[in-house]
């Protein structure tokens, strides 16, 4: 088990330095002059120019640059934002919670949802469930989610007025944010009604980020479903005279989560993805929204940084799901 | 769908035939298949169908409902947009551009993925290792991340969106390659072919390719439809077709101000996309279980 460990963490260093690599070409390979970009407008004299070259050490060998890169990205520093001239690692940490929450949420929703309709679908196999559940499933995952999103506001937000149509609370209430979570500090702030306010802003975000996952999930909980259901040890259960929703629930459906469990960890990537769109659509002030502000307003640092922070997240999710699979499935391990 | 077999006629029937026999058992992949032919009809013929040019702006008609709608008409079946333009041809001529979308990024995609892939598979160890690293390292980005921002280097438009979108799914075709190369390579055909003296490249490309092509194809459909909508998110968020081009996830970025006003402008485009990008998918769905017999039975 351990060298299976470390098998993975050595995997895990080139990758991470690859992903560096990238991240630091970024703003060198932009076709214009990072610094130039970043006087704007106005111009710069030569003088100048060559201060802010050596001040952002352009005017030093890539490899020392990259080297300098490299070891400040080890140390939390990411350089600061051109336009609010913060440091990019606090900023992308400040807005973390609010992406976080929501693809917290956004999981929930498609696993609660996906579990169930997976094992109904398997265990009606061919019948009118599976059919309905599956056709379903299958728009979900064709679904063009800012579309999706534009729908649900037409008739969640216009037409029914149920749901607002972006942030994360109602302005009128006020609070400090302890935890970064709106869920968590609206119910610690003890103000009435801001809980609820809370709730209504994530409905409609959930869903939307939800809904590929959910597809997904389904999807693979039923063709997981389907191939344990063949098995032996199912017919022994049965013959022994089991209940049916024994030996679906606890049997079958143990036995199936390995798979399902991949997809979930798997769907980290595709949820950050989503929430680029999602949050861009609702106002949400997360890192999705954040680094599509940066693209637009030509913040490279913050671009690099939030591209690297993300992809390393998505990195590390990625290699808790391969030990996790190791512990669960012994099998893997020996390879 | 009776199927006689007697003695005389038990031959191998042709891989064609044998494909449809099995293909035409997925009611939804053939409805799919027709779909998507009538998607690639428009494609082709979208300018000589559409009723108005897609550009022209009707000034004196903006946002018209459609025609079941109170204040519609036959003219603008489906209603016009916000500066006057015809919904219906819109629609109708945006659809080349999904379609070409799909294409070029598949080709591209899956012919770098393959070669690559097969390189991978055949190479010596330190070569394949360092293939698949690079390989890690795109993948560990979000798709659509990536996507927007080598389009931010590149600039924004349709060409650059479908370049960024072809490197972001390239990994999968390396990967899956790479992965039925590895089977095939051990098996006795490859040997013999090897020992009665089959070159480098003849083993890779007549010998081994032909046979790992089945899984690449369902990819290649599914592939389609997640560049059809990644270059439509991309549109969306203004990093892919620039306006005033007719593509559907531009459309929607232009609607997206009159969604509480004219239901039209936002519904229709997004529907154009669902339809085509479902019909795809169940195209593939179709495909995988006609070409993987051992997930024909699940």
């Amino acid at each position: 088990m351990l060298n299976y460990v470390l098998s993975r963490l050595l995997t895990f260093v080139p990758t991470f330095i690859g992903v560096t690599l990238i991240s630091f070409a970024f703003i060198r390979v932009l076709p214009g002059d990072p610094i130039i970009v970043m006087a704007g407008e106005r111009g710069l004299t030569d003088e100048r120019y060559a201060e802010l070259s050596a001040q952002f050490g352009f005017d030093r060998p890539m490899y020392v640059q990259f080297w300098e890169y490299l070891t400040g990205v080890l140390q939390g520093d990411l350089g600061n934002s051109f336009v609010t001239k913060k440091p990019v690692w606090d900023e992308f940490f400040a807005l973390f919670p609010a992406t976080l929450e929501l693809s917290i949420c956004a999981m929930i929703f498609a696993v609660v949802l996906g579990l169930p309709a997976g094992v109904i679908a398997a265990v009606n196999r061919g019948k009118f469930f599976d059919r309905a559940l599956m056709s379903t499933a299958l728009i979900g995952y064709s679904m063009p989610i800012f579309w999706w999103a534009l729908l649900l506001i037409i008739v969640f937000s216009g037409n029914l007025q149920w749901t607002p149509v972006s942030g994360r609370i109602d302005l009128i209430y006020y609070f400090p944010n302890a935890t970064g979570f709106m869920l968590i500090d609206s119910i610690a702030s003890g103000q009435s009604g801001a809980f609820t306010s809370a709730v209504r802003h994530l409905i409609l975000p959930t869903i939307v980020l939800g809904t590929i996952p959910l597809a997904v999930i389904a999807r693979q909980t039923r063709s997981a479903m389907l191939e344990v259901l063949g098995e032996d040890y199912i017919r022994t259960a049965r013959a022994k005279g089991l209940s049916p929703g024994r030996i679906n629930g606890v049997h079958a459906l143990r036995n199936a989560l390995i798979p399902v469990i991949t997809v979930i960890g798997l769907s980290v990537g595709t949820l950050l993805a989503g929430a680029i769109l999602t949050e861009t659509i609702f106002s949400w002030p997360g890192i999705g929204k954040w680094m599509v502000d940066s693209i637009f307003r030509r913040d490279y640092p913050v671009v690099q940084g939030g591209l690297l922070l993300i992809a390393v997240m998505v990195m590390i999710v990625n290699l808790t799901v391969d030990m996790l699979y190791g512990v669960i499935n012994p099998k893997i391990r020996k390879r | 769908m009776t199927v006689t077999l007697s003695a005389d006629t038990a031959e191998r029937p042709g891989r064609l035939r044998e494909f449809w026999f099995y293909f035409r058992e997925n009611r939804g992949a053939v409805i799919g298949l027709w779909i998507f032919a009538a998607f690639a009809f428009l494609a082709l013929f979208g300018p000589w169908i559409a009723p108005h040019d897609p550009t022209a702006q009707f000034r004196d008609a903006t946002l018209q409902p459609p025609f079941w709608q109170e204040g519609g008409s036959w003219t603008y079946p489906l209603g016009t947009d916000p500066l006057g333009r015809d919904m219906l041809s819109r629609l109708i001529v945006g659809a080349r551009f999904s379609f070409f979308v799909g294409i070029v990024v598949v080709s591209i995609a899956a012919s770098g993925g393959i070669i690559v892939g097969l390189i991978a598979g055949f190479a010596p160890k330190w070569l394949d290792t360092i293939i698949m690293r690079i390989m890690d390292v795109i993948l560990a980005f979000p798709s659509l991340l990536l996507a927007l921002v080598l389009v931010a280097i590149l600039g924004p438009s349709l060409t650059n969106a479908m370049i960024a979108i072809a490197i972001v799914l390239q990994p999968h075709y390396v990967r899956l390659t790479r992965a039925s190369v590895l089977a095939e390579k051990q098996k006795d055909y490859v040997t013999s072919a090897r020992v009665a003296g089959a070159g480098f490249f003849r083993l890779m490309f007549v010998t081994v390719l032909p046979n790992c092509l089945a899984p690449i194809i369902v990819q290649a459909a599914l592939s389609f439809s997640t560049a059809i909508l990644d270059a439509a998110a991309l549109g969306f968020l203004g990093m892919g077709a620039q306006p005033p081009t007719p593509e559907w996830g531009t459309m929607l970025a232009e609607a997206r101000e009159f969604i509480l006003r004219a239901w039209w402008v936002v519904t229709f485009p997004g529907l154009a996309i669902l339809v085509t990008v479902l019909a795809i998918n169940l195209m593939g769905d179709g495909l995988r279980d006609a070409l993987d017999p051992k997930l024909k039975r699940s």
